[in-house]
């Protein structure tokens, strides 16, 4: 096991021995499971009131009654659960003196930080998993296209990697976890915001830059299905960034 | 093995430390010793990579800490002032993680634990979670994080904080049984730790290093007066002033109600034998007779509150403060 897997399991280990992962993991997936549910009981109704227009037995979507209304807002519930999962990663180390051992033990900066990202990415990749069970069950009961359930769940995982290395990064900058929790909250609601600002000045050059920095606009075209080169990109680039930044935050608490 | 050249570390205008030098030879144990903030654990960090010196290099097995911190980091153990463990762990999962993180493979991590668990005594906790253990037993668990790599240097800040008597004495007599193979640089206050312990002292003070050498030649350069104390059984009213008369000795201060009298002799004379002669001829009963070495701890009052008094004052003022 090298240095950088032991972080991995150790964060693992840590974060499943702390009263936190099992809260942030129930609360989403009951949003999740309420969230999914509201969407089907809505198809449901659009469904009989089509039928009584129609009068014959209409085929409904699930892909565009079900599943896109979850994916949009589950991206919401994860603005408000991921900051979460990630506050402690570094804020604790420093509160609780360990940044010492990491600091002195022969291991690169980088690998401390991929180590953390990597551990958070998995339990968020755990909690993900365990949501399947609602396209699982739909697909037992009607028949609907699984690949823009996959292409959205891929948009889900990587604007879940992008949330979770904001929140690694605001996680290394302070060693109170609230204010890391509520920093990483901020960054991401701030730049989902640049989001409308784009929108507001419309199709010119300046409105297509700040539209590409938010994250709605890439995520959109996974959760309809469609992979770009440059929404992957973008996820890719903004994540590498973010552990960039950490990485230079965590060095400079040495200049202290 | 370890090689200090006048490092200083400044925290914006405050300086931590300023022109720092000293060396360790391998195997050799080195303390510490200053009051609080007086640089020892800056001193450490900068020793352990974890910042940077300002100003000066630090070489340690011949890799300096800025140029070659992986190597450096490699070959030193070092157990900071506040023990860095994970309380959500048990003893052995910390443990393991340690080893891992120093790079250790599967198998020498296997055999390498249960030595270092029997070193500092933890076998009995080593399946408990550090949450639930002592502040004694979490700093053994600090002091086996720092022995567990079997490095060849170690860097122990404040090792015994927070022990009771008997696993100081046996923390103590770890580290001198690592003496010889490893080279140990510990700070304290507990000034007769460094005696017992420590071949060489560093005495530090307001980032400054005031004195380098062993314990004995610290108290031997700073004493300006031999000093015997002296019991008798029946003395007699003027026994003070006949104690004068023997040749050699400055001053005798008599005990008020009974006790020792304090004999002050001329540097590098042992009176000893003149006075036994004396007590025993005057038939008044030799009960004790011993010289007094100045301790560790007047040495350290001395050098860091009279930093120019070094040799030029008149002896004993500092000790005898540190009485008062």
């Amino acid at each position: 096991m090298t240095p950088a897997q032991a972080i991995v399991a150790k964060e693992l280990r840590s974060a499943f021995t702390s009263p936190i992962i099992y809260v942030v993991g129930a609360v989403f997936l009951v949003i999740f499971g309420v969230l999914s549910y509201i969407a089907v009981v809505n198809a449901g109704s659009q469904a009989i009131r089509l039928m009584q227009i129609q009068g014959m037995a209409a085929k409904i979507n699930l892909n565009d009654l079900v599943f896109r209304p979850t994916f949009y807002s589950t991206a919401i519930i994860l603005l408000l659960v991921l900051p979460v999962l990630t506050m402690r990663v570094f804020a604790e180390e420093r509160k609780m003196k360990t940044f010492e051992l990491l600091m002195t033990s022969p291991v690169s900066i980088n690998h401390i930080v991929a180590g953390k990202f990597v551990a958070v990415f998995l339990i968020y990749l755990g909690m993900l998993v365990l949501t399947g069970v609602v396209p699982v069950v739909l697909a037992m009961f009607n028949s609907f296209d699984w690949a823009p359930v996959f292409t959205g769940y891929l948009g889900l995982l990587l604007m879940g990697a992008l949330f979770l290395a904001v929140g690694v990064f605001a996680s290394a900058v302070t060693e109170n976890q609230i204010v890391a929790e509520f920093l990483s909250f901020g960054i991401l609601l701030s730049v989902w915001l640049m989001g409308a600002m784009g929108a507001i000045l419309g199709d010119t050059t300046a409105g297509n830059a700040i539209s590409y920095f938010a994250f709605i606009e890439h995520y959109d075209r996974l959760v309809r299905g469609l992979v770009h080169t440059k929404d992957l990109v973008y996820f890719a680039c903004g994540v590498l960034f973010m552990l960039f930044l950490t990485h230079r935050v965590v060095e400079s608490q040495r200049w202290k | 093995m370890i090689d200090v050249q006048h490092i200083t570390k400044r925290y914006g205008d405050r300086t931590a430390i300023e022109r720092v030098t000293f060396s360790v030879n391998t195997g050799e144990v080195l303390a510490f010793l200053g009051p609080n903030g007086a640089g020892k654990t800056t001193t450490m960090r900068i020793l352990t990579c974890f910042m940077p010196a300002t100003e000066g290099t630090a070489t340690v097995a011949g890799f300096d800490c800025n140029e070659q911190p992986q190597e450096v980091k490699a070959r030193i153990g070092y157990l900071p002032e506040t023990p860095p463990i994970y309380q959500e762990l048990t003893v052995s999962e910390y443990l393991t993680f340690v080893g891992r993180l120093k790079g250790m493979k599967g198998a020498t991590l296997r055999e390498r634990m249960p030595l270092v668990i029997e070193q500092v005594s933890l076998g009995d906790v080593r399946h408990r979670l550090i949450a639930n253990l002592s502040r004694g037993y979490r700093q053994r668990v600090g002091l086996a994080q720092a022995l567990l790599h079997d490095p060849p240097v170690l860097i122990l800040d404040e090792p015994t904080v927070g022990l009771d008597p008997k696993q100081i004495i046996e923390i103590r007599e770890l580290i001198k049984s690592l003496a010889g193979s490893h080279t140990v640089i510990l700070s304290t206050h507990i000034l007769p730790e460094a005696t017992a312990v420590c071949q060489r002292v560093v005495i530090i003070n307001e980032g400054r290093i005031v004195a380098v050498d062993t314990p004995e030649h610290l108290s031997a350069r700073l004493r300006q007066s031999e000093k015997i104390s002296l019991t008798v059984k029946t003395p007699p009213p003027d026994f003070a002033d006949r104690l004068r008369g023997i040749p050699g000795i400055i001053s005798v201060f008599a005990p008020e109600n009974g006790g020792a009298y304090l004999v002050e002799c001329a540097l590098g004379r042992d009176l000893r034998d003149d006075i036994a002669r004396f007590v025993v001829t005057g038939g008044w009963g030799l009960l004790e007779l011993k010289t007094i070495s100045m301790t560790l701890e007047d040495v350290f009052l001395r050098l860091t509150q009279h930093e120019e008094g070094m040799g030029e004052r008149a002896g004993g003022d500092a000790s005898q403060e540190a009485r008062a």
